[in-house]
């Protein structure tokens, strides 16, 4: 196991997963960033050439647009980029079955302490690593409704003119420099689509990890849920820490089409190492919904913010974020929300943790544009500081071109007090205990609206990273 | 009744952290299971920061005398350790914990008494739960809410109570210290407390008030009056009684008396 003295010296806390399962990969592409990158990762993909056009054009996109100065300290980044590999295949062929999944990642849960039963859910419906029991019942189900749940290779592979028709759609290459780099150098990810009518019970759930040292990980997922479907995907990462800086980069566009129903929750867990910058976008036509639940813990810095471009009548968007910045972490985070017809409505719920010199920014923007008569927005968010130390920032745009609208706003931060702690020391419970108790609760309107597992996981995450915060 | 106090201050002196003035300035006490002692005094008194001082506040430290608790040095346990020895405090002002509900907030309070490695049993919790709740006549679908959030004076010493009632300590302290502004408040109480020391005749109650009212409602063994810092008077009910009728102009007139001499 490597260690960086660097970062232990500056008291980052220890990252909770630590470990680092041998893979080996059978192609690796060079360091860094450039044509022959791309056109590789294109050719090992076996990709019809439009598709390595738009790489190839994202590529110079990527190049000509400078760093974003704005958001989290990006300073080092450069450096960091021309270090890493852009493309990694880890294994020959996606996993059939769980007799298949390889021993080390089989080991990889265990040291997460992942129950039995989750373990064969999470075991990466989806993603790298299949659940044969659970997944393939399910899988069934869904195909005979004419839903498509395939990694995006295959579904740009099997279902190539649906793919093309949505792709890039809702986040095109020049949106931003890491959606331009991601459109470049994508590998991995999701491709969903829900027919018309389709309304599915049990969630789709992808499940990945990065486990290559110095690799970026640059999935990408397309999302199509047609008119009057109703859906539910869950995305949920636990990174195993690495010496290196790292990065990740990762594009979600979801399509949501007239008075369809969808919802996207990932929790992200990332190494204290990690740069996570990705460009979650949904487009949502009439009598539609979106909703994000989005939750950030670990990594360097995160800039992350889901966005709802609201563009047919009475179509709804809601954003519910949790951010937890521990020691050395920054979490740029928030929503955006866009309304670009009349009676379109949109909430943001925002909350954060900060502790020790863990800094969490609520960046947030509600664009009214002129002629969304009636469109309503309310936006809230509520920071928790655990110490002195930790830091909040509240960045809130609001652009309203339209006069007949409702726009709200309202930030709270709030520290654990010592009424509070006193309280509850009182009941006989520990400082420690007391701390989580309280910070449980702060999120627990996001916990809430988490499958089970999901909550009891984000719980337990909080909970290992509020270790030693007391005392 | 038996003669070991549970209690037993001696020239307890505090005040609050970081600052000169002292607020007591030497109360002695003695509380045996199964009594009930008044403490009254007018506003300033310091009857509130007694209360505090004994369930371990980090707002104020002792600068002298003692506590025992149950023949433990009281002043060596962290606020904590004192609760799960026994101590409980009702709060005047209780403050909320938003997201948290009644039910987990005492699961996580019971499960802090048991030895490492110990697991609540959640069934187990639930039956305490809904008889202690039972006991106290109150609604089930309160323990779902969360603790003190939104709630009104009524529901907030509702709350206290049903704490006490799955607690069960040696000693309870009643911080009422103003609430004879709201009657339905005082009546939560002083019912609480009823039930739950018939129940358990050995709990020793410390009711801390301003106005002898709440005493209508409970019938102590021992009033104490606090003025400055001290206990000037002790003695039966009758002391609170000729409190309702002179109010503490006589005990000012003594302490004012005293700090001229």
């Amino acid at each position: 196991m490597p260690t960086n003295e660097a970062v232990q010296d500056i008291g980052l806390d220890d990252y909770k997963y630590h470990f680092i399962t041998e893979d080996e990969p059978v192609f690796r592409s060079g360091r860094g960033l450039n044509e022959k990158v791309v056109r590789e990762i294109s050719a090992q993909k076996g990709e019809p050439q439009w598709m390595l056009d738009f790489r190839l054009k994202s590529l110079d996109i990527y190049n000509a647009k400078p760093m974003p100065t704005w958001g989290g300290d990006l300073s080092q980044l450069e450096s960091v980029l021309s270090d890493i590999f852009f493309y990694v295949r880890p294994q020959e062929r996606m996993e059939r079955s769980w007799d298949d999944v390889p021993a080390n990642i089989k080991e990889t849960f265990d040291r997460l302490g992942i129950p039995e039963a989750e373990r064969e859910i999470l075991a990466g419906v989806g993603a790298q690593y299949e659940s044969e029991m659970v997944y393939h019942s399910l899988k069934e189900e869904w195909e005979a409704q004419g839903v498509i749940f395939d990694s995006i290779e295959d579904g740009l592979r099997n279902h190539p003119e649906l793919f093309r028709e949505h792709f890039a759609t809702v986040v095109p290459p020049g949106d931003n420099k890491f959606a331009a780099m991601n459109s470049a150098v994508w590998s991995g990810g999701s491709f969903v689509y829900i027919p018309p009518g389709v309304e599915l019970e049990t969630p789709l759930q992808a499940y990945f990890r990065v486990n290559q040292e110095q690799m970026g990980q640059f999935e990408r997922t397309l999302i199509i849920a047609d008119e009057g479907s109703r859906a539910h995907y869950i995305e949920g990462c636990t990174a195993p820490v690495y010496s290196t800086e790292s990065f990740h980069s990762g594009v979600i566009e979801i399509v949501v089409k007239p008075g369809a129903h969808f919802r996207y929750t990932t929790i992200q867990n990332w190494s204290n190492n990690m740069y996570n910058l990705v460009t979650q976008r949904s487009l949502v036509h009439e009598n539609a919904t979106m909703e994000w639940l989005d939750g950030n813990l670990g990594s360097k810095l995160t800039m992350k913010y889901p966005s709802c471009f609201l563009v047919g009548e009475r179509a709804h968007g809601s954003i519910l974020s949790i951010a937890y910045a521990g020691n050395g972490q920054h979490q740029d985070t928030g929503g955006k929300v866009i309304h670009a017809a009349p009676r379109t409505s949109s909430s943001i719920v925002s909350k954060s943790i900060s502790k020790g010199s863990g800094r969490a920014s609520y960046r947030g923007l509600c664009k009214v544009y002129e002629g969304s008569t009636d469109a309503k927005s309310n936006v809230e968010c509520d920071a928790l500081l655990i110490d002195e130390a930790a830091r909040t920032d509240t960045y809130p745009y609001i652009e309203i071109d339209e006069n007949q609208s409702t726009v709200g706003h309202e930030a709270r931060v709030s520290k654990v007090g010592e009424e509070q702690l006193f309280y509850l020391m009182s009941r006989g419970m520990p400082e420690e205990e007391a701390m989580a108790l309280i910070v449980r609760g702060f999120i627990e309107p996001i916990a809430r609206q988490l499958p089970l597992e999901y909550a009891v996981e984000l719980n337990r995450l909080i909970e290992l990273e509020m270790e030693g915060s007391v005392g | 009744m038996s003669d070991a106090p549970i209690l037993k201050t001696a020239g307890l002196r505090a005040r609050v952290t970081d600052e000169e003035i002292e607020i007591l300035k030497g109360v002695d006490l003695e509380i045996r299971p199964g009594e009930i002692h008044a403490i009254m005094g007018p506003n300033g008194s310091g009857k509130s920061t007694l209360a505090k001082v004994l369930a371990g506040h980090p707002g104020y430290e002792v600068t002298g005398g003692s506590a025992f608790f149950d023949g433990q040095d009281l002043l060596e346990l962290e606020t904590d350790e004192r609760a799960r020895s026994g101590v409980f405090m009702a709060f005047q002002y209780p403050v909320a914990i938003p997201g948290v509900s009644i039910a987990n907030f005492l699961r996580t309070a019971l499960q802090a008494r048991l030895e490492d490695g110990e697991e609540l049993d959640l069934f187990d919790f639930q039956d305490i739960l809904l008889e202690r709740m039972e006991l106290l006549e109150m609604s089930p679908s309160f323990a779902e809410r969360a603790v003190n959030d939104g709630f009104s004076g009524g529901e907030k010493k509702r709350n206290e109570i049903l704490q006490m009632a799955v607690l069960e300590p040696a000693l309870a302290i009643m911080d009422e210290t103003d609430s004879g502004l709201d009657i339905d408040a005082l009546k939560v109480v002083a019912r609480g407390v009823n039930t739950l020391q018939k129940e358990r005749p050995e709990m020793a109650v410390l009711l801390i008030t301003h106005y002898q009212r709440l005493l209508n409602y409970i019938q102590p063994d021992f009033v104490h009056v606090i003025v400055d810092g001290r206990i000037v008077r002790s003695g039966g009910p009758e002391v609170a009684l000729s409190l309702e009728e002179g109010g503490y102009r006589e005990y000012r007139q003594l302490q004012s008396t005293a700090s001229a001499a």
